[in-house]
């Protein structure tokens, strides 16, 4: 297993779109904080603020990620890995695990950062991390972003192409989950079960939900998993 | 040794390989004739584990691809010279392809030096030329050091020079004993390249064997005579033979079927007929080749197989014919 890992690791980072990634989630995150901090009035600064460009990161690393495989179908590059380790299962483990990595150091990275940008701007006692929330919404940024580029990974290989699974990626999050509020009766509960919105009650204590934050990421997790268990499977079954 | 048996691929309603069986022994180049579309690299896919045959099994060295231990190093592929992503270097390409199945670095480089690589190593192989996206891929292929490697159409679009390179360089792995299993479209190509033959149409087999017994098969040879006394030499050949396949007028001379040419001369000899013109006439590959593998397919399977039948007794009559080609 370290030795794909190793593969894998040598095979995304010898491409561009991690790095462009990489810089555009930061500067997204981190500058949005920034305009927060310097454009905020009424009420003192808070975590939470600090935070407002996190959705956006999520979205690119969610892109990055399901670009490290589907570029690989795109250039038949997954041929070669296949020829290489026929053990299907294997090699995409090892993939999903290192493009999640990298999008948990995102993650981090930009939490904290937007974090300190803000308090160097506009720095009260409101943007201490004083509650596990405040933790969560900075620290916790990292496994959000890592589950979801489980989830883009899994939605890549199971599409294999770079422009479907990329609308899927970010129509999914920006309208199917919140226009499901429109079904009667039952839209607002179909709404709250919706791994996204879910997960942000992880992030955001101000949201309210039926469960509670770390059970909110085990579901986003939960989903991530049965995605990724069925992309495998698919994966093993069709032609390379 | 690539084996494949009961080979078949459907792919929805189109059957793209059929029932397909051939082995391909080592320490020789074969050639896997066909035309367009007849199935060449959907057998090469499935030799690799890429797609799953719909049913029957192909073995390299008695094993699976699936479970060979780092294949890499068992089985050397260049099935596409596209398969490499545009925006990374062709050393970067060999680095990870030597990662997965440890190898050390070092021979990255041996393998670019290789093919002659090395100056353009660090540039991006999305700028490649066809022949350097080519010479890219024999290098992953022999990455490993295989002792068994499959080419699938390597000389398409490469100059004259490229194929020879790549002709001699076939030869060469051969000659170290590898399995070497090459696709092409051209027999003119396959006669100058490979040793054996596996030449299949619409996903069926219709030869396996040497590159000499097809060519001699595939083609219909013909004797052109030119004599002031034709009419004695033509009923004497219809008096004689029972071999003879044809006798037509061709201007002031006869094209005759199914005889050497020696049979003829000889005969012309026996009987004082002068002779002004005996010449021997090889049809051409490509056009048999199209009439072996074309539309006719299964009709034309048929009728190669009872002309197999015949050459047992055919090489008897005329022993002088290929005896040093086939020694080969
Ligand atoms: N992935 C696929 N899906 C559907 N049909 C396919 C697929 N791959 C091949 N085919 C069909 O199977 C048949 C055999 O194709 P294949 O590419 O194996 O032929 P080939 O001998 O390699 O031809 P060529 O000389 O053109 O490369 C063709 O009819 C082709 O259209
Ligand atoms: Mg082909």
């Amino acid at each position: 297993m370290t030795t794909l890992l190793a593969t894998e690791r040598i095979k995304l980072f010898t491409t561009r779109s991690p790095w462009w990634s990489t810089l555009l989630a930061l500067g997204m995150t981190i500058g949005f904080a920034a305009l927060v901090a310097l454009n905020h009035s009424g009420g003192p600064l808070t975590v939470r603020h600090s935070q407002f460009g996190a959705q956006f990161g999520l979205m690119i690393v969610t892109v990055m990620a399901a670009l490290a495989i589907t570029t690989e179908y795109r250039f038949a590059t997954i041929r070669a890995t296949f020829q290489a380790v026929p053990h299907r299962t294997a090699v995409l483990l090892a993939k999903t695990a290192v493009v999640a990595v990298l999008a948990a150091v995102i993650g981090e990275v930009a939490a904290f950062g937007s974090w300190i940008t803000a308090r160097v701007i506009d720095g009260g006692p409101e943007m201490n991390l004083v509650t596990g929330g405040d933790w969560r919404a900075v620290a916790g940024l990292g496994l959000v972003y890592a589950v979801g580029a489980v989830i883009a990974v899994a939605v890549g290989t199971l599409i294999r192409q770079s422009a479907g699974a990329i609308s899927v990626l970010l129509i999914w999050p920006l309208l199917v989950e919140n226009l499901v509020q429109l079904i009667p009766r039952v839209g607002e509960d179909i709404h709250n079960w919706m791994p996204f919105t879910a997960v942000s009650r992880f992030t955001d204590s101000t949201v309210p939900g039926p469960i509670g934050p770390w059970a909110s990421l085990a579901y986003f997790a939960g989903v991530a998993a049965v995605l990724l268990v069925a992309a495998l499977a698919v994966a093993e079954k069709r032609d390379a | 040794m690539i084996e494949a048996t009961g080979l078949t691929k459907h792919y929805g309603r189109t059957v793209a390989v059929d029932n397909l069986s051939f082995t391909v022994a080592e320490g020789r180049v074969t050639g896997f004739l066909g035309p367009n579309g007849a199935g060449k690299s959907t057998t090469m896919r499935m030799v690799l584990g890429l797609d799953r045959p719909t049913s029957g099994d192909v073995r390299i060295d008695g094993q699976h691809y699936h479970d060979l231990h780092q294949p890499l190093r068992t089985v050397g592929a260049l099935l596409d010279a596209k398969w490499v992503h545009p925006n990374r270097s062709a050393r970067d390409h060999l680095r990870w392809l030597a990662a997965a199945s440890k190898i050390p670095r070092a021979r990255v480089d041996e393998v670019l030096d290789l093919v002659g690589l090395t100056g353009v190593a660090g540039k991006r192989a999305g700028g490649f030329s066809l022949g350097m996206s080519q010479r890219l891929g024999i290098a992953a292929a022999l990455l490993g050091d295989p002792r068994v490697l499959l080419f699938d159409e390597p000389v398409n679009g490469l100059d004259p020079e490229g194929i020879l390179w790549i002709r001699k360089f076939m030869h060469r792995l051969a000659d170290e004993g590898r399995t070497v299993f090459v696709s092409s479209h051209l027999l003119s190509e396959m006669a100058l390249t490979a040793q054996d033959l596996v030449v299949i149409g619409r996903g069926k087999l219709i030869y396996q064997g040497t590159v000499e017994d097809f060519v001699e098969h595939a083609t219909e040879s013909t004797v052109l005579v030119r004599s002031p006394q034709l009419d004695r030499l033509r009923d004497l050949l219809r008096a004689e033979g029972s071999e003879i396949t044809e006798i037509t007028e061709d201007g002031d001379a006869l094209r005759i079927g199914g005889v050497a040419s020696a049979a003829i001369g000889e005969l012309a000899a026996a009987n004082n007929i002068v002779l002004h013109e005996l010449n021997p006439q090889v049809g051409s590959l490509e056009q048999a080749f199209i009439q072996l593998t074309g539309d006719t397919v299964e009709y034309r399977t048929e009728e190669h197989r009872s002309e197999e039948h015949g050459a047992g007794e055919h090489r008897a009559g005329e022993p002088a014919g290929n005896g040093e080609v086939t020694s080969g």
